[in-house]
């Protein structure tokens, strides 16, 4: 099966859009909400919020970079490379929103729990994903804010790819065997 | 991930892993300047720390990054052992591992322990000093912490000064930094100077201050006291008037150069007290450093743990 187009630039603009009012409507201004964007692959939706939001809202609010490398359950299993982490704000008693490109097995997301707690204790933690795969969890971990759900089978493979502009496509193929 | 299963030598390491390698330390140095310094990753595997010669700073670093990595620890030093009732290298280790453990720290008297045992028992081993061979830890250490210093290794002109003939420091260090690409030269007294030192593309001189004039960084390694089993030197007085480094030495040279110690210092001997505390020495950041390196080569060789089981 040839690769399937299942977002589009356009659509990825619109669904970034109502993402970013559906977390002013929780969020108010921000002033107490920080955005964590999920390395590697979280970044680049993180930062496109952010820039978003800040336009939005007309003022910057505070976003970090999160790497959860050392704290995953598969470290001996593949090569990791670890990424900086750049958080230079304690998260005590903030409202902190996770963003991460593909919500999966859930496995990241429950790394990056545990590497939240060592910079402080935060009010709260939500999460937003732009591609939420819902029947392949391995851990009971859902997320608040979802782009698009995709009801992909194990045997398929969801590609997120971002152009220089700073906007996402996502396609769907088979995993080559 | 690494080329290698078990950290021998810098000789067996590509440039590839030495990069991998400083790349990792650099966030695991992020990590222990953190309000929580301790990350989980090793938290299924034992590491058994092996000394059969004396250490402080080595031993306590590894033990350091082992607890910062989540491994469970044991420490092991020869004086207090079977070892003293004859019983082989390699029988100590496999009833060592025979409760399962892991990974191996070893620091050893003889050149080549390390690759010995390395051929013999089923655990990654990590060389930890052996003889006068190597230290590939101190090597990796000292590259990054030049590296966090003056922001790249290619091209950058390192002199190592002292007892290079017993030091397996300085052998370590020829290797790593050659293999990053930067410019190396050796520097003291001819008896402590390996005859055939220039083949591994080193520099050799004699002169310390025309030494310094061409550096940008000066290792000055420790006068190995307990090495020496003849004189090759006729008294310490000399070599320190000869070999080490003071304030006024540093301020009369034409530029800023940064001055190393892998330690313990003699102080008044390799190098004076105002240099050891002056602003050109990074003496402390290379032990900050160490913790980092090593987490980092034992999350990376913890990482291949389980594909020779």
């Amino acid at each position: 099966m040839s690769p399937r187009l299942i977002l589009d630039q356009l659509r990825y603009q619109r669904t970034l859009t109502r993402l970013c009012y559906q977390l002013i409507e929780n969020h108010d201004d921000f002033d107490n909400s920080v955005i964590l964007g999920l390395q590697p692959r979280g970044i680049m939706l993180g930062r496109s919020l952010k820039n978003r939001l800040n336009s939005l809202l007309g003022k910057e609010i505070q976003y970090g970079e999160l790497d959860t490398t050392f704290f995953r359950d598969d470290f001996r299993q593949k090569a990791l490379v670890p990424q900086p982490t750049s958080i230079d704000f304690v998260v005590d008693d903030k409202k902190v929103i996770l963003v991460d490109d593909v919500l999966f097995t859930g496995r990241s997301i429950r790394a990056a729990l545990d590497a939240l707690q060592h910079f402080g204790r935060p009010a709260s933690v939500e999460l937003l994903v732009l591609i939420d795969r819902r029947l392949s969890r391995h851990v009971p971990i859902q997320p608040d804010y979802v782009g698009l759900t995709v009801d992909a089978v194990f045997s398929e493979k969801v590609v997120v790819q971002w152009s220089e502009n700073g906007l996402a496509e996502v396609e769907l193929k088979n995993k080559e065997l | 991930m690494l080329s290698v299963q078990h950290l021998l030598g810098i000789k067996y390491l590509t440039k590839e892993d030495i990069t991998t390698i400083l790349h990792t330390a650099d966030t695991f140095l992020d990590v222990i300047n953190r309000p929580i310094k301790k990350v989980p990753s090793l938290r299924d595997i034992t590491i058994v720390n092996l000394f059969f010669e004396n250490s402080t700073r080595t031993r306590l670093s590894f033990e350091l990054a082992e607890k910062r990595l989540s491994a469970d620890v044991i420490n092991f030093s020869a004086s207090s052992s079977s070892v003293s009732k004859g019983e082989t290298l390699v029988d100590t280790v496999n009833n060592i591992l025979a409760m399962k453990v892991d990974m191996v720290v070893m620091r050893h008297p003889k050149p080549g322990a390390a690759h010995f045992l390395s051929q013999r028992v089923n655990a990654s081993i990590i060389n930890a000093g052996d003889g006068a061979h190597e230290h590939p830890t101190q090597a990796l250490l000292d590259a990054f912490t030049i590296k966090r210093k003056l922001g790249d290794l290619a091209g950058k002109k390192v002199v190592i000064v002292g007892d290079i003939l017993h030091s397996r420091v300085a052998l370590s260090n020829i290797y790593c930094l050659k293999a990053m690409g930067a410019e190396v030269m050796v520097c003291g007294p001819p008896t402590l100077i390996p005859r055939h030192i220039g083949s591994l593309g080193v520099l050799v001189e004699t002169d310390l201050r025309k030494a310094l004039e061409w550096c940008d960084v000066a290792n000055m390694l420790r006068i190995q006291l307990e090495r020496q089993d003849t004189q090759y030197f006729p008294s310490l007085r000399e070599y320190a008037m000869l070999f080490g480094v003071s304030g006024s030495l540093l301020k009369s040279l034409s530029k800023e150069i940064t001055i190393m110690h892998p330690g313990p210092i003699n102080r008044g001997v390799e190098i004076t007290s105002d240099v050891a505390d002056g602003n050109s020495s990074i003496i402390l950041n290379q032990v900050e450093s160490g913790v980092a390196v090593r987490m980092a080569v034992l999350y990376l060789l913890a990482g291949r743990t389980d594909e020779k089981m």
